[in-house]
């Protein structure tokens, strides 16, 4: 199947849905406008709310909280997750705290959040922070505890030492799982500030949404909705595009030589 | 010259479900200037075991073994070791694979270039150095690690089956280039093979180890001139001795 077919395909099915929603809504009225209004007046209020500012003012707002909650995620978890995943005796002390607070959902902690941070944008990072940590740390001590113990030997025979033999081999080899533990926990936190902005924040998509369902503006909530959706799915593709360009040396991508 | 080594009564026991078992008996063997010998002997011998030791990977139960007049506890870049699985790091290209030790050695990044470059091109492989190994064939693969571990101009050269996941034709073009490098660039060479025509092809000297617990059997000198042609009879007579003197041991181990 060529390429364009295939991504027409893709879209068909989607335009589908938006034509079956609106002749359900717009030309039948088979629902309230309060339940679910047309795609047009969704549309329109897209338009709007993007011409006015407003959209672009809660979109980065939400992106803003759920970087620097990341960012300090990533700080935390990745140094720990290699030092647990390389040093056994880390790992042991460590492990059991993890295993008692993982299991606990990211949304718990909205009731410590607010106590500790108080409404405003740090507790929206304290939770992304939360959402986002595990699964970088869990990724991370996988990547290094599954490093091939040939390439950590055959650096050794360089006569490597053990910090050489963390940072050259180790790390590297590593790479791809924490990368992978990253993008699932951007996922995650991406999750959570849309939580903490329904509760412990102003402005951003998540209040944009709530707000919008308190006056009754339908057509708000789902623009709130399919933002987030959609810029979701982009954070999602950087992070594709950025990976397959540093992880071209892995098995499969690239071209071999006859 | 005082770069031999000295391998002393050595002796390896590993600790499994509370036995020990003896892996390595009170081996003891010298390695000249640039002798080139290989080691055969049945799988299970302590054959890759032995060369551990002299590597510093792995410890010795008793005895010692000796670089010069200086003990050998740990790991080091005088001592070059050549794994059978393909070693490469997969994240670098050739070049920078080849580069790994000289970068430990804190070598400027233009002398690693040229000394990467020399050693690229002993073993063909000037072309590929912006490769990544997963682009390249098992022969490549191996002859850069070569090239890697040459590059760090160690005093011998340990090679744990090199070739032994390698065709027939790849291996023989392979043994051609090894003696070729060798002979340029005057190493030590100790070479795990349980291939008796690749150690009657290579070696000076072929060591053969008895089963379990692996203790040296017999030493072969081969005198026959290099390039030697791996069907004359000469060759063929050294080859016979190895085989009934391997054939012996082999047997031991089904016997049991």
């Amino acid at each position: 199947m060529s390429r364009l077919s295939k991504i027409l395909m893709q879209i068909s099915g989607i335009l589908f849905i938006i034509l079956l929603w609106e002749l359900a809504t717009g030309v039948f009225h088979v629902f309230k406008w309060i339940v679910l209004p047309p795609p047009t007046d969704v549309f329109m209020a897209m338009l709007a709310m993007a011409l006015d500012g407003s959209l672009f003012v809660n979109a980065g707002w939400s992106l803003l909280r759920v970087l620097l909650g990341f960012i300090v995620a990533a700080a935390i978890a990745v140094p720990l997750g290699v030092a647990m995943g390389w040093l056994p005796e880390i790992s042991y002390v460590v492990d059991p705290i993890v295993e008692v607070i993982r299991p606990i959902p990211p949304i718990a902690w909205i009731g410590l959040a607010l106590l500790w941070f108080g409404i405003g944008i740090n507790s929206a990072i304290f939770l992304v922070f939360i959402g986002a940590f595990f699964p970088i740390l869990l990724n991370t001590i996988a990547g290094v505890r599954n490093v091939e113990k040939r390439l950590v030997e055959v650096a050794y025979t360089f006569g490597a030492s053990d910090w050489s033999v963390l940072r050259k081999v180790v790390m590297p080899a590593a790479s791809p799982t924490i990368y992978t533990g990253l993008r699932v926990g951007m996922g995650i936190g991406w999750m959570c500030v849309v939580a903490a902005e329904m509760i412990a924040v102003r402005f951003g998509l998540g209040n944009m949404i709530l707000e919008g369902s308190n006056l009754l503006q339908t057509d708000v909530v789902m623009v709130g909705m399919i933002t987030i959706g959609l810029l979701g799915l982009a954070i999602n593709y950087i992070f594709q595009v950025a990976g397959n360009y540093m992880f071209k040396w892995q098995q499969g991508i690239g071209r071999a030589v006859a | 010259m005082s770069n031999d080594i000295r391998i002393v009564h050595v002796t390896k026991e590993f600790a499994s479900n509370g036995r020990s078992m003896k892996a390595v008996d009170d081996i003891s063997l010298d390695i000249k200037d640039s002798e080139f010998i290989c080691l055969v002997g049945p799988s299970g011998c302590g054959k890759s075991t032995l060369l551990r030791m002299i590597a510093g990977l792995e410890p010795v139960s008793s005895g010692e073994i000796l670089m010069g007049d200086k003990k050998i506890t740990s790991t080091s870049p005088k001592i070059g070791f050549v794994f059978q699985e393909y070693t490469l790091f997969p994240w670098r290209t050739v070049e920078k694979n080849v580069e790994f030790g000289l970068e430990l050695k804190r070598l400027s990044p233009e002398e690693r270039a040229r000394i990467a470059s020399k050693y690229l091109d002993m073993v063909g492989l000037e072309k590929f150095k912006d490769s990544y190994p997963h682009q390249l064939s098992g022969g490549m693969r191996q002859r850069t690690a070569i090239a890697r571990t040459l590059a760090v101009n160690p005093e011998i050269l340990l090679m744990d089956e090199p070739f032994g996941a390698l065709d027939a034709q790849t291996r023989n073009i392979l043994q051609e280039q090894l003696l070729e490098i060798w002979h340029k660039e005057k190493k030590k060479v100790l070479f795990v093979t349980h291939n008796v025509d690749e150690a009657v092809f290579l070696a000076d000297k072929v060591i053969v180890l008895t089963a379990r617990p692996g203790r040296i059997k017999e030493i072969i000198d081969i005198n026959i001139p290099r390039p030697r042609v791996r069907t004359e009879t000469e060759v063929n007579k050294v080859r016979n001795a190895i085989l009934n003197s391997l054939f012996e041991e082999v047997r031991k181990l089904s016997d049991h």
